[in-house]
């Protein structure tokens, strides 16, 4: 494993843990952002450009802007009180140690029957686009369908309340 | 009249009831008085003369029959027949044994029959005026018919056990009739007393029936030669040893006559006797003189075959000489006790007791006849003599004290007559009387006794006392003047008739039994007697008339000499007291024989009833209480499981399942982390389930 | 760029241990927003499995992985802005983000 990886793995893992970690909320939200920038490098890194392209795009682009709005609309800025973590966070530690150590474990008893390395696909933006509007024009239509829904519900969800607060 | 001397003439014996002969309606002898007695037991109290009219009525039927069967037995003797006809027939039957019932008729029981059926009569009627003023004249007729019908069951008997059942049921109607006037407690004591006491002698009775029954196998007294005192039987109790070199048949013999020693008041078991005296006159007389105390004499004369059974000729054997030592002691004694005593009825009970001693003496030295004769002639002037005093007691307003009394010879005639004629006939007063002749028998079986002569000189003493006593009642009674508070009268007919009744038959007897002529003696025995003079001139015969005769006169003379024509006040000493003050004292108070058993007898009953109390209380309550209290744990054990197992169980379940589903419902706490957590828990597991079921 | 001699198990084993972050994360942390954070990291260690996956995988020129893992991001992000509308809609109502406190729905 080269250097490279260790090195956009690292950082991924430190951003994850500290987006967890991090009292000050806004503070998790940019250490989720270098998270993902972290993971779009990864994608770089697995010759999945358009995927890493579309990973800065949308998630850090859009959903970390989205997550920073929140916060600062919610007014939780401040560090609370009571502390960040919740009544029997510790359950909750154990279960996600659980969930690594069986998903760990599988992937080491597996070690042997997984590649080492393959030959780099050959894949262009020409094929992927091929792709969408060829076999893959339904999950495309759909989610477009997904995405107006979401768009529409998040506008009525968030619209309906400041009319009745007034 | 030595029985050597009689005329051996054999009789033919008949032993079955003829083509329908009187032996096959006897049964209804005592059968008719008992339904009577039935009858009027559900009488109101209101309906005296039909009561009186059943009673007398039913007596006056038996009277018919007994004398229609005595005619026959006499009819039958005159052609030389020995009448024994019995009806036996089986009551029950248990295995291989049979209870058998049945009666007989031969000499014995005819003449007692005769008897008992004509002074009952006599007393019935009686009764009539003596008991018109009492309020329980229903109830007394009851009782007496009852007794009458049992006491003629006894006489008929020829089965061990319908012996006993009359016998019993005598002795029950002796309880009633002494404690007629239960409201007084002497009375019921003295009830109470009567059936304890012969009670202790029934006892002895049954042991003896009981072991015969076993040793024979038969009850019956007569049964064509398998009778338990026929021939047969007999030989096979002989041979079989008792206890203290007795035989069976002496040991049996012995339980017989202390079943007779209780009922007949012989000592020790006499005490009952003259308390018996609180019951109504016509009771006394009745029982307690003429049957029932008769009853006991008549059984040792029953099974005299048993008692008799292996004496050598001109021998005894041990129960008869038992019977006769007894009955001569009891003799003397009573006499002498009678002698200081001042109730007019106590003084005859007493006489009754030594008179009763005569009879046993009699039947131990001389044989049935011999105390049979004195029983029949006893009963006659024994009965007249207490309705006499009835009679006394009635006219002098219910006084009894003999030292209130006096010359009522003027205001009592009849009485007075009657009554003299009976005490004539006790003392024995030569030839007019029977109770001479009669008296007279025994002391020649006494005379010529083996064993020894002692009992002969306590009967020749007893005789002098006898004299003695009746001549200091009488001369206190009808001579004298008159020391009571109202003036007496003499008595109504219907109580005066019967009395010169009695006095006919106290004179009359006697001829039957003289040694001219021993009819009775050869009626019972079965043997042929022609009229003989020369049977005074048996040697020793005059001299021992003579004798007694001395000793009548003696006893009358000193009598009339201390109290004839005299006066005491009853508040002064008696002239024998003034004499001997501390054996009249003695005799006064009956020789202490109750204060012994009140002392030894009573006291040691009263420790035991306390013992068995104690027993049954602590011991057998203890238990009860034990078995109760074992229940209780045991109820209380279970309701223990019951709440705390099976409630508890099921409660508990319940709770554990309500608890369980508030456990399990604080999952659902509305919040999403731990939905969450839950989430991503069971997919690890289930999970991990997948991959470990799957390795190989 | 050349795909170096990195064994695909150390992508899946980084796409776990980033997937077990954002699960502690989602399950720990009491603030609603910083749940939905830690279910994006965990949407992301997804991808990053599904890439991996497709390019060792015996057919990358299907392009399914890829085409998996961009709808995913499509969904993600239609997700996150509804999720993130609802706790500001949650906040006005109830004025706080704290899911310790939101038990309403409690049986």
């Amino acid at each position: 494993m080269s250097f490279v990886f260790y090195a956009i793995a690292a950082l991924t893992v430190a951003g994850g843990l500290a987006a967890v970690l991090l009292k000050n909320t806004v503070h998790c939200a940019l250490a989720l952002t270098v998270a993902f920038a972290g993971l779009a490098l990864m994608f770089l890194e697995l010759d999945a450009q358009f995927a890493g392209f579309a990973q800065i795009l949308v998630y850090i682009g859009a959903v970390a802007i989205l997550v920073v709005f929140a916060i600062l609309l919610t007014r939780n800025a401040e560090t609370p009180k009571d502390g960040v973590y919740s009544r029997n966070w510790l359950a909750g530690l154990v279960i996600a140690a659980g969930v690594f150590a069986v998903l760990g474990w599988a992937v080491l008893q597996s070690v042997r029957v997984l590649p080492h390395e393959t030959t780099t696909p050959t894949v262009t933006v020409l094929d992927i686009g091929n792709a969408l509007m060829g076999r893959y024009v339904l999950p495309l239509e759909i989610v477009a369908l997904l995405l107006t829904a979401a768009l529409i519900g998040a506008v009525i969800v968030a619209m309906h309340e400041k009319e009745r607060a007034k | 009249m030595l029985m050597q001397e009689m005329a051996s003439v054999s009789f033919q014996p008949t032993t079955n009831c003829g083509p329908p002969g009187i032996c096959d309606y006897l049964w209804l002898v005592p059968a008719v008085p008992i339904i009577a007695s039935g009858v009027i037991g559900l009488l109101k109290q209101q309906k005296r003369r039909t009561a009186a009219t059943l009673a007398i009525g039913s007596l006056s039927f038996s009277l018919v029959l007994a004398l229609v069967a005595f005619v026959h037995v006499v009819a039958g003797w005159t052609h030389g027949v020995a009448v024994r006809e019995t009806v036996n027939f089986t009551w029950i039957q248990f295995g291989a044994s049979n209870v058998d019932l049945g009666w007989v008729l031969d000499p014995l029981s005819a003449v007692m029959l005769a008897m008992v059926t004509l002074v009952g009569l006599l007393i019935f009627i009686y009764s009539i005026g003596y008991m018109a003023h009492d309020e329980n004249y229903t109830r007394f007729f009851c009782f007496l018919s009852l007794f009458a019908g049992a006491m003629l069951g006894v006489v008929i008997a020829n089965s061990m056990l319908l012996f006993f059942m009359g016998w019993e049921l005598v002795g029950l109607t002796s309880y009633l009739l002494i404690g007629f006037w239960y409201q007084k407690p002497a009375a019921a004591a003295a009830a109470k007393k009567a059936f304890l006491t012969t009670r202790v002698g029934d006892v002895f009775f049954l042991l003896g029936i009981v072991w015969l029954f076993a040793q024979t196998g038969t009850l019956l007294f007569y049964n064509n030669g398998a009778g338990s005192i026929e021939h047969g039987a007999l030989a096979a109790l002989l041979a079989q040893p008792a206890a203290l070199g007795l035989s069976a048949a002496g040991a049996i013999g012995l339980l017989i006559f202390a079943g007779a020693a209780g009922k007949s008041g012989q000592f020790p078991l006499h005490v009952w006797l003259p308390d018996a005296m609180e019951g109504p006159t016509p009771v006394s007389a009745l029982i307690h003189a003429a049957t029932m105390v008769a009853a006991g004499v008549y059984l040792i004369a029953r099974v005299y075959p048993l008692m008799q059974a292996g004496a050598l000729a001109g021998g005894t054997t041990t129960p008869l000489t038992v019977v006769t030592w007894v009955g001569a002691f009891t003799a003397v004694f009573a006499a002498l006790i009678a002698v200081a005593q001042n109730d007019i009825k106590r003084i005859l009970a007493y006489s009754t007791i030594s008179q009763l001693g005569y009879m046993m003496a009699g039947l131990g030295m001389g044989g049935v006849a011999v105390g049979m004769f004195h029983l029949i002639t006893h009963a006659f002037f024994k009965a007249l003599l207490f309705m006499g005093a009835g009679s006394v007691i009635h006219g002098c307003h219910e006084e009894q004290d003999v030292r209130r009394m006096g010359g009522l010879r003027a205001d009592m005639p009849l009485t007075f007559l009657t009554y003299a004629i009976g005490m004539l006939a006790l003392c024995g007063f030569p030839l007019l009387f029977s109770g001479f002749w009669s008296k007279d028998g025994i002391l020649e079986a006494a005379q010529h006794w083996s064993v020894a002569k002692t009992p002969f000189y306590m009967l020749v003493f007893g005789a002098l006392l006898t004299a003695f006593y009746m001549t200091r009642q009488v001369g206190y009674v009808f001579f004298g003047t008159w020391r009571g508070k109202k003036p007496a009268r003499e008595s109504p007919a219907v109580i005066t008739a019967p009395l010169t009744i009695l006095a006919f038959f106290a004179m009359a007897l006697g001829l039957i039994g003289t040694p001219a002529w021993p009819w009775f003696r050869g009626f019972i025995e079965s043997r042929a007697v022609p009229f003989e003079w020369h049977g005074f001139m048996e040697p020793g015969l005059l001299a021992l008339m003579g004798t007694s005769t001395v000793m009548v006169f003696l006893g009358l003379g000193l009598g009339w000499r201390l109290y004839g024509g005299q006066a005491p006040k009853p508040e002064q000493p008696d002239v024998l007291e003034k004499a001997l003050p501390l054996p009249w004292a003695w005799l006064r108070d009956r020789l202490y024989i109750d204060e012994l058993y009140g002392f030894t007898v009573i006291a040691f009953y009263g420790w035991w009833a306390r013992v068995a109390d104690w027993l049954d209380r602590r011991v057998w309550g203890g238990v009860v209480a034990g078995v109760a209290w074992a229940f209780r744990g045991w109820a209380h054990f279970s309701r223990f499981l019951d709440m705390n197992w099976v409630d508890g169980s099921f409660d508990k379940g319940c709770e554990e399942l309500a608890s369980g589903g508030g456990l399990l419902s604080r999952v659902q706490n509305g919040r999403v982390q731990t939905y969450l957590r839950i989430l991503a828990f069971s997919v690890v597991a289930l999970v991990a389930i997948l991959i470990w079921s799957s390795l190989p | 760029m050349m795909g170096q001699a990195t064994p695909l198990a150390a992508y899946l084993l980084v796409a776990a241990l980033l997937f077990s972050i954002g699960l502690a994360g989602a399950l720990t942390r009491r603030n609603a927003i910083l749940v939905l954070i830690g279910i994006e990291l965990m949407l992301n260690a997804a991808n990053l499995n599904l890439i991996a996956f497709w390019r060792y995988g015996p057919h990358p020129e299907l392009l399914t992985g890829m085409m998996f893992a961009i709808f995913s991001i499509a969904v993600a992000a239609a997700e996150a802005a509804v999720g993130l509308g609802l706790v500001i809609s949650i906040h006005r109502h109830a004025h706080t983000t704290d899911l310790d406190a939101m038990n309403r729905m409690r049986g």
